[in-house]
């Protein structure tokens, strides 16, 4: 696949990985905030092959992980309704509210549907005019442009059908708050490739004054990822504070400004609580209150709704980076990816899973034993 | 007697409307209609005399010494016909195979049909020609059949099972089991095609596709196979669940590990592009007609060799070997070794 097969060439990686090895000269914890770079990360052992100095812990960039049990409830709620379609991307699907799935509603008759694009779901409004359409609004800043497009859609159709349930989280104010956090590690951090092709990433330089840490936007394929890792490792031992960009074929300064405007029409930023971590300001977007209509949270009166979170999985200390997700005692043994007990097991972006998935379980054991 | 006298000769009901048309429930009901459906759809085109002697069972005629392999299936996929076949010849294929991959030849299938209400009766026949043009393809016959008509709405148009028995040439032992350390693993083409294929005759690609099916009987693949070696240990279709499944159900199986090349896996370019856009993983994508051999290394150049120049061997490649340990591992070549 061009585009794709040369940013997977084994030769190219161990070459910057050589050049991460010649210029490290003391030990760095850094940050990837973005869950398909762990993704990334363990599936090509990337972490295996750096030098014994880096450190890489993993960030809470996985949109399904991060969202509150409070609002997958409330997801349940408007999917058990009568005469409800509800839409979602798949892997939202087995994701545990309070002792439910959508999975389970789906069983019992709930009409709930896997889609690829909101833009479907304007579709399925159109075609069942009697029914109502509700799309779950889950993400970072990477997949806002098509929700909030489905909703100007839906308006320009003059549809009354429609309505998402939203809980959008932003990047910036989530790494605020974990180096505002007194038990912070990070060094430096691997900015979101994803979320920097929409939002540029003017948003990072006064991050970076504040707190004096250096940021480099990276890709999601190996040789991006050792090359974001690399431009890290140089400007810390540099002792340079900034950003930098090291997925430059995707992402400019900038970012996609129509996309960014068009996001702004739709959404305000507004507080956020996100699972396992808690409230962080102004960390979200909510629909603005001239698009109530395609609000499903006012829509379907679930607004009431609050739900504790179980105090079992450490899913929050993993998401900050403070924990390892073997350092969890249920890792592997109550806890897998066929029977999660937290959204960081389930997600296809969650650290668990990819700790699990590669294998990192016997790993651990090998590591403990030797 | 007047002439309004009622001529009770002449009072005649109006004749059934023969619905041949689209399925209707007297199609489903045991009658005359039922019969109909039977003699002209089924029993016309799946010409045998086991099946045209109309009798509850087919009388077969067994074979001394030898072991009997047999398997069943239930066959549901929207839509009806893809890119490269149809629910018919997978219902062949699905089964043929299963009971070919224990290194038996098939000989018979029973083909059951529940159809919805509604059906097109030339959807029907369609299909029944794909079964037909599959078995004869593979050898088999199909000698005893079923059909229940169920209400509208109650089934997505036509479901098939099917059951199937080979015979198990004498001194053959090809099972899950018998994957042994050092064994080398040969895949007899490309993976993923079906799966993509049925996403993208859906229309849940979200764009066009060429991606054809790969549906079809491995048989005569198999039976080549088994000229040539004698130290074939397993044979599996990766069909529902991809090959990554199949390799750790054998690794279970056998207590050995696996380890694949990833270098090696043959994966179409859109068949990876659409795995790309939508986040599967080509391993875990249904295969129809694709198989793996577990085969000792001294054969392997042979086998290989004997595959690739048969029609659905032809880009058989090696993708792995057998290891002792870690057992029922199934770990994947990357950059470093990932399980799978």
């Amino acid at each position: 696949m061009k585009y794709v097969n040369e940013y997977r060439d084994a030769k190219l990686v161990y070459g910057v990985i050589e050049e991460i090895r010649r210029t490290v000269t003391r030990p760095w914890v850094l940050m990837e905030i973005c869950g398909g770079q762990t993704h990334a990360i363990v599936r090509h052992g990337i972490d295996q092959l750096l030098p014994p100095e880096i450190e890489l812990v993993h960030g809470p960039g996985c949109p399904v992980c991060v969202t509150p049990l409070e609002l997958i409830d409330k997801a349940l709620t408007i999917a058990a309704s009568p005469d409800v379609i509800f839409c979602s991307y798949g892997d939202m699907l087995r994701v545990p509210g309070s002792g439910r799935d959508l999975f389970s509603i789906k069983a019992q008759g709930g009409d709930v549907r896997v889609i690829y694009s909101p833009l479907d779901a304007v579709k399925l409004a159109q075609q069942n005019l009697d029914k109502q359409v509700v799309f779950f609004a889950i993400g970072f800043e990477t997949t806002a442009p098509p929700n909030v497009m489905s909703i100007l859609q839906a308006q320009r159709l003059g549809l009354t059908n429609y309505s998402i349930l939203v809980s959008h989280v932003r990047v910036p104010p989530a790494i605020k708050a974990i180096l505002s956090s007194p038990h912070n590690r990070v060094q430096g951090f691997l900015l979101a490739g994803h979320v920097s092709a929409v939002m540029g990433y003017w948003e990072y330089p006064p991050l970076v004054d504040e707190f004096k840490i250096p940021m480099v936007v990276t890709g999601f394929e190996p040789l991006d990822i050792v090359q974001g890792i690399l431009k890290t490792v140089q400007l810390l031992e540099a002792g340079k504070v900034e950003v930098a960009n090291a997925y430059s074929r995707a992402v400019n300064f900038d970012g996609n400004l129509p996309a960014q405007k068009t996001i702004n029409q739709v959404f305000y930023e507004c507080d956020r609580k996100w699972r396992g971590i808690g409230m962080i300001p102004m960390s979200g977007w909510g629909l603005r209150p001239e698009f109530d209509a395609f609000n499903a949270e006012k829509r379907f009166d679930v607004e009431a709704i609050h739900t504790q979170e179980s105090p079992l999985c450490i899913a929050g200390q993993i998401l900050q980076g403070l924990k390892k997700p073997h350092d969890c005692p249920a890792f592997g043994k109550e806890c897998t990816t066929e029977n999660p007990l937290g959204a960081t097991m389930v997600s296809s972006e969650g650290a668990c899973a990819a700790y699990y998935r590669y294998g990192r379980v016997e790993l651990h054991q090998q590591v403990e034993q030797s | 007697m007047s002439e309004e006298t009622v001529n009770i000769e002449g009072a005649v009901c109006a004749p059934p409307l023969p619905h041949s048309e689209q399925i209707v429930m007297g199609h489903g009901a045991g009658g005359r209609m039922s019969h109909q459906l039977i003699q002209k759809a089924f029993v016309s085109a799946f010409q045998n005399p086991a099946l045209q002697a109309g009798d509850d069972a087919a009388m077969l005629q067994p074979v001394p010494g030898m072991q009997l392999s047999i398997s069943t299936d239930a066959h549901v996929v929207t839509p009806l016909f893809f890119p490269g076949g149809d629910i018919g010849r997978l219902a062949v294929c699905g089964t043929v195979n299963d009971v070919a991959m224990l290194g038996a030849k098939p000989l018979y299938l029973t083909a059951g049909f529940i159809l919805e209400e509604g059906l097109e009766m030339n959807t029907l026949q369609r299909v029944i020609a794909s079964m037909q043009a599959a078995a004869q393809e593979a050898g088999v016959q199909i000698v005893a059949g079923d059909t229940k008509v169920v209400q509208k709405g109650k089934a997505d148009g036509l479901y098939i099972t099917t059951a199937g028995v080979g015979l198990i040439p004498v001194g053959t032992n090809i099972r899950g089991a018998q994957a042994k350390p050092g064994d080398v693993i040969i895949l007899s083409g490309s993976i993923g095609d079906h799966g993509i294929a049925v996403l993208g005759a859906r229309g849940e690609l979200g764009f066009q596709s060429t991606i054809q099916s790969d549906v079809a009987p491995l048989n005569h693949l198999i039976e080549a196979m088994m000229n040539t070696s004698k130290n074939i240990h397993v044979l599996r279709d990766p069909t529902r669940g991809g090959l990554a499944t199949t390799l750790n159900e054998i690794a279970t199986q056998s207590s050995v590990g696996i380890m694949l090349d990833e270098k090696t896996l043959p994966v179409h370019p859109e068949v990876a592009a659409a795995c790309e856009m939508l986040g599967f993983d080509p391993l875990y994508i249904a295969n129809e007609g694709k198989l793996v051999a577990f085969v000792s290394r001294e054969d392997v150049d042979a086998v290989l060799k004997t595959m690739k120049s048969t029609r659905y061997g032809e880009d058989a490649v090696i993708v792995g070997e057998v290891t002792a340990e870690p057992r029922r591992r199934v770990l994947l070549k990357t950059s470093s070794a990932v399980p799978v």
